[in-house]
């Protein structure tokens, strides 16, 4: 099964043999066809990516992709990736999971890891709703708001995804779009190249549960000039990418043009908001142990110590 | 012992005083009282010397520094409840009592006029030892040099050679602080000095020579020595978010960390702790974190998750401290036994093991790793604050311990289609049409012969792998179906057996002492030591006393325990928890009820004296709970 560099990989590389349960017509697939793309556009081998997953409809992701595969704890899957991506950075990692998963009880995780800005890829599927539990209001559901599987209207606000990882650090981020696999795997690939952590907030279609914003309603069936509510960032001539990183006036102004742009509505842009090349966690990491940078902690010899020098300063 | 306000330096020189003491040769146990404060509370700190191995500490002090009013009289004066009553009553007839002459105390009504009162003017002297530098006029900036004066007055009263001392004291100041060192050193001379001068100290009963072979043993913190045994262990990865009283474990690792290529993350919480950890593991390093009940109470999830994804790791090392919720936070108790062992929903292997001092908490620290990675699921070793602060002498750290086993692993070559069929592994057993025994690619959950899949990590060529927190077949890969289900949890359950074959029976469980006892005491954890202190005074009075330290909590050794308990005369089961949850769990393993149980919770560790005491009442049948002695 394994596969030697040379050889050109294609999407078929990137499938599992597994048989997928998601519900016919579900967001998940353009998302998960999304990732397949760009790892075959950068020509990734399956056997150095990690992807990780937390707990939904979306955590079962990794076990439709042929790469090292690991569908770990509900709001936790940021933690265990960081783990993963320190014990080994010779290696491309992918955590992802739905919007409750990271915005709700993963919320503390989605914040720090934007603090530590490691080199990494966050993928969230953003449907609005708790699919899995069978259609409750997830944390990007506004207030008012009821889908045919709530009893009752939402009773509180959502937040704003965008201005979150703003606010928290991220260094890429970007938004696309489920039904827009070719859009979306372009901006998984950049997230994936970007050196740093990046945050790709893909809106998704729940076609069981979610009656609101449904593949129709995004592409604006119900307008009279039937104009889709979606729009590309980069269309538009937005360019949300910091040019010179020493410079914080630049930093906060392509910041607050990020947040500016994320509290858009109908139409929603999509593409890359903001992007900066600041230094990563592994950066500060290889400072202080600089044989890091050349040799993944997994592969340090860490066997043989030479303890008696702590143990003689104690005599 | 020495007492004073937090912040005030009494760990300095009682450190200092044990430095110097095991340096000549004696052996040293030291441990500390402190409070949940940063600055201003009292805390307390006492040194117990001896020529033999001392392994506990006494309920009284021949010697007691006082650096404020509240260590002589506690602070009822300004609390509703007092906490405490002062240190006077803790005083050996005879005793003696340093403190600070500025401090408003009239010795003849303090209620032990008998004693032996040593006012020495603190500030007086630290004045007097920045004046030889020309800083006189300085001395209110160096107040916190009280401490080194109280050592240096201690000295003299107990006719201790002051230059053992002096050297310790300028090995704590190194490179550019030397200057301060040598200023202390000035200090402590002075307070010698001055009780030498002005006190009939040669009068003092109690007095303390340099051991008869002045051979520098290690003396060490018990956190200091799980440091040094994750070090030891090749430890890649320590995580952790700070809590008392485990943030000092981690701490020792972070300030290594650039000399032994140990990474140490302080991470937000301790869900992120553990995950991360778990994370590090399955990618192929050995990871670990530390932390302390409420800590712990937030990575229960991790534990599961590791367990049910057979994760090498993490390994975890629990500090034990006063409960429930927030409960004592620097304060002692073995709370968290019954809590380790059912941590997590349903039923999964992890081992939990409970060293009772600082060689043995060397060894299981160590071999945790071995265990984590050779039958890949967590392992937790329970210590406690009394383990991670006391400060004690150790003869010898078994560095032999040195034996690394990272267990089965794929390394791409040597599979075949032979080696993942496993005893389940027939077609029907496996939802995704694998498993006919024309296998040729890696599986990670290999039903094997002995439960044990051979472990892939991300990044090896042909080992790949999915990997979940559902339940799962052979690939990794999510299942409902009732025959896998059954087959995977006896693959990972049976993993407990092999733990317990495997591990040597002196890390499982020791009896001490002779197997005809009329009493066997019950212990686990640090009162290890307190228990063979206790035993040894009651020995020279004739007593036939045996103790059964359990240490390997799970998988526990039940029959062993179970036949030296039907066998024994009486059995008395000693813990610093309310309810006695060594007991329960004996119970629930064996089978044997143990009716008679000591218990102490009032977050203070046993004293030798209370210990002997417990015991003494449990030979005469009786059996209640222990409160330390405050008034």
């Amino acid at each position: 099964m394994s596969v030697s560099a040379p050889v050109k990989l294609t999407i078929k590389d990137y499938k599992s043999e597994l048989h997928n349960d998601w519900c016919p017509g579900c967001g998940d697939f353009g998302i998960l066809t999304g990732i397949q793309m760009a790892l075959a556009q950068l020509q990734l081998d399956p056997d150095k990516v990690a992807m990780f997953s937390g707990i939904g409809c979306s955590g079962k992701t990794p076990h439709y992709i042929n790469a090292y595969g690991f569908h770990t704890l509900h709001g936790r899957v940021l933690p265990v990736a960081t783990g993963g991506r320190l014990a080994n950075t010779a290696l491309t990692v992918i955590a992802l999971g739905g919007d409750g998963d990271g915005y709700g009880i993963g919320a503390g995780y989605f914040v720090n890891t934007g603090r530590r800005n490691l080199d990494f890829t966050y993928l969230v599927h953003n449907n609005n709703v708790y699919g899995l539990t069978k259609g409750q209001a997830s944390p990007t559901l506004s207030k008012g708001k009821r889908t045919k599987s709530m009893p009752e209207q939402a009773i509180q606000d959502g937040i704003n995804p965008i201005a979150m990882a703003v606010a928290a650090g991220y260094t890429f981020i970007a938004r696309a779009y489920a039904l827009d696999p070719k859009h979306c795997a372009q901006i998984i690939a950049r997230a994936i190249q970007h050196k740093g952590s990046a945050l790709v907030d893909v809106l998704q279609t729940c076609p069981t549960y979610n009656d609101l914003y449904t593949k129709e309603w995004y592409e604006g069936a119900d307008l009279p000039e039937k104009k889709s509510r979606l729009y590309k960032l980069e269309e538009r001539g937005y360019d949300g990418k910091v040019q010179d990183p020493s410079d914080p006036e630049e930093i906060v102004a392509k910041k607050a043009a990020a947040v500016a742009r994320s509290y858009e509505r109908e139409p929603i842009p999509i593409g890359v908001y903001y992007e900066a090349l600041l230094p990563t966690y592994e950066d500060e990491i290889y400072k202080r142990i600089p044989s890091l940078k050349d040799t993944p902690l997994v592969e340090m010899d860490t066997f043989h110590r030479d303890v008696t020098p702590l143990l003689e300063a104690m005599r | 012992m020495i007492g004073g306000p937090q912040g005030s330096g009494i760990n300095a020189s009682a450190e200092v005083f044990a430095k110097a003491c095991s340096r000549a040769g004696l052996r040293v146990y030291a441990n500390i009282e402190y409070h949940s404060n940063i600055m201003g509370k009292h805390s307390f700190y006492r040194v117990r010397v001896g020529d033999e191995d001392v392994r506990s500490y006494r309920d009284n002090t021949d010697i007691l520094v006082a650096l404020d009013h509240e260590t002589l009289a506690g602070d009822g004066d300004h609390r509703r409840w007092a906490t405490h009553f002062g240190h006077l009553h803790q005083l050996n007839e005879g005793g003696g009592v340093i403190y600070d002459s500025e401090i408003d105390f009239d010795p003849s009504q303090s209620g032990r006029p008998e004693l032996r009162f040593y006012p020495v003017p603190f500030m007086e002297i630290i004045k007097k030892a920045l004046e030889e530098v020309g800083k006189g006029e300085q001395a209110r900036r160096y107040e916190v040099m009280k401490n080194t004066v109280g050592l240096g007055a201690s000295l003299a009263l107990c006719d201790y050679p002051f230059d053992l001392v002096g050297e310790v004291i300028r090995g704590q100041f190194k490179g550019k602080r030397s200057e301060v060192g040598e200023l202390n050193v000035r200090a402590a001379r002075l307070a010698f000095d001055h009780v030498r001068d002005n006190f009939d100290a040669d009068g003092f009963p109690y007095t303390l020579k340099p051991g008869p072979e002045p051979k520098a043993r290690i003396l060490a913190k018990g956190y200091e020595i799980a440091a040094i045994a994750k070090l030891k262990a090749g430890c890649a990865l320590q995580t952790y978010y700070p809590i008392s009283p485990a943030t000092d474990e981690s701490v020792f690792l972070e300030k290594h960390q650039r000399e032994y290529g140990l990474l140490v993350v302080q991470c937000e919480d301790e869900i992120s702790s553990i995950n991360m950890a778990v994370g590090a593991s399955h990618m192929g390093v050995r990871a670990s974190t530390a932390t302390s009940g409420p800590g712990f109470a937030l990575m229960v999830e991790g534990i599961g998750f590791a367990s049910i994804t057979e994760a090498p790791g993490p390994v975890l090392v629990l500090y034990q401290r006063g409960g429930p919720s927030t409960g004592l936070p620097t304060r002692q108790e073995q709370g968290d036994l019954l809590f380790a062992l059912h941590p997590a929903q349903g039923d999964f292997p992890h081992i939990v093991t409970a060293p009772g001092d600082l060689r043995e908490t060397y060894q299981d620290i160590f071999s945790a790793f071995n265990w984590a990675e050779r039958y890949q699921l967590p392992v937790i070793v329970l210590s406690d604050k009394k383990l991670a602060a006391i400060y004690t002498t150790i003869d010898k750290l078994e560095l032999k311990y040195d034996q690394i086993d990272r267990g089965a692993l794929f390394t791409g070559s040597e599979w075949t289609s032979v080696d993942a069929k496993g005893p389940n592994d027939g077609h029907a057993a496996n939802g995704n049409g694998h498993g006919n025994g024309e296998l040729k690619e890696y599986l990670r959950y290999a039903l094997t012969k002995d439960g044990i899949s051979p472990r892939s990590r991300p990044g090896i060529q042909g080992g790949r792998f999915w990997s979940t927190t559902d339940e799962h077949d052979p690939d990794g890969h999510i299942t409902e179906g009732v025959e896998m289900r059954v087959a995977m949890m006896r693959k990972r359950m049976g993993k407990l057996a092999l733990v317990a074959k495997a591990i040597p029976q002196d890390q499982q469980f020791t009896l001490h002492g002779a197997a005809d006892a009329e009493l066997t005491i019950v212990a686990w954890g640090s009162t290890k030591g307190t228990v063979l202190d206790s035993i040894k005074v009651l020995e020279a009075e004739g007593k036939k006393i045996n103790f059964l330290q359990c240490r390997l909590m799970r998988p526990f050794p039940a029959q062993a325990v179970g036949d030296i308990l039907r066998n024994a005369k009486r059995v008395v089961c000693i813990e610093e928890n309310y309810s006695g949850q060594l007991a329960t769990h004996i119970a629930a393993e064996t089978g044997f009820l143990i009716k008679d149980r000591i218990n102490k919770f009032d977050g203070r560790p046993f004293s030798e004296d209370e210990m002997i005491a417990a015991i003494r009442g449990a030979l005469a049948g009786k059996t209640e709970a222990v409160v330390t002695n405050v008034r």
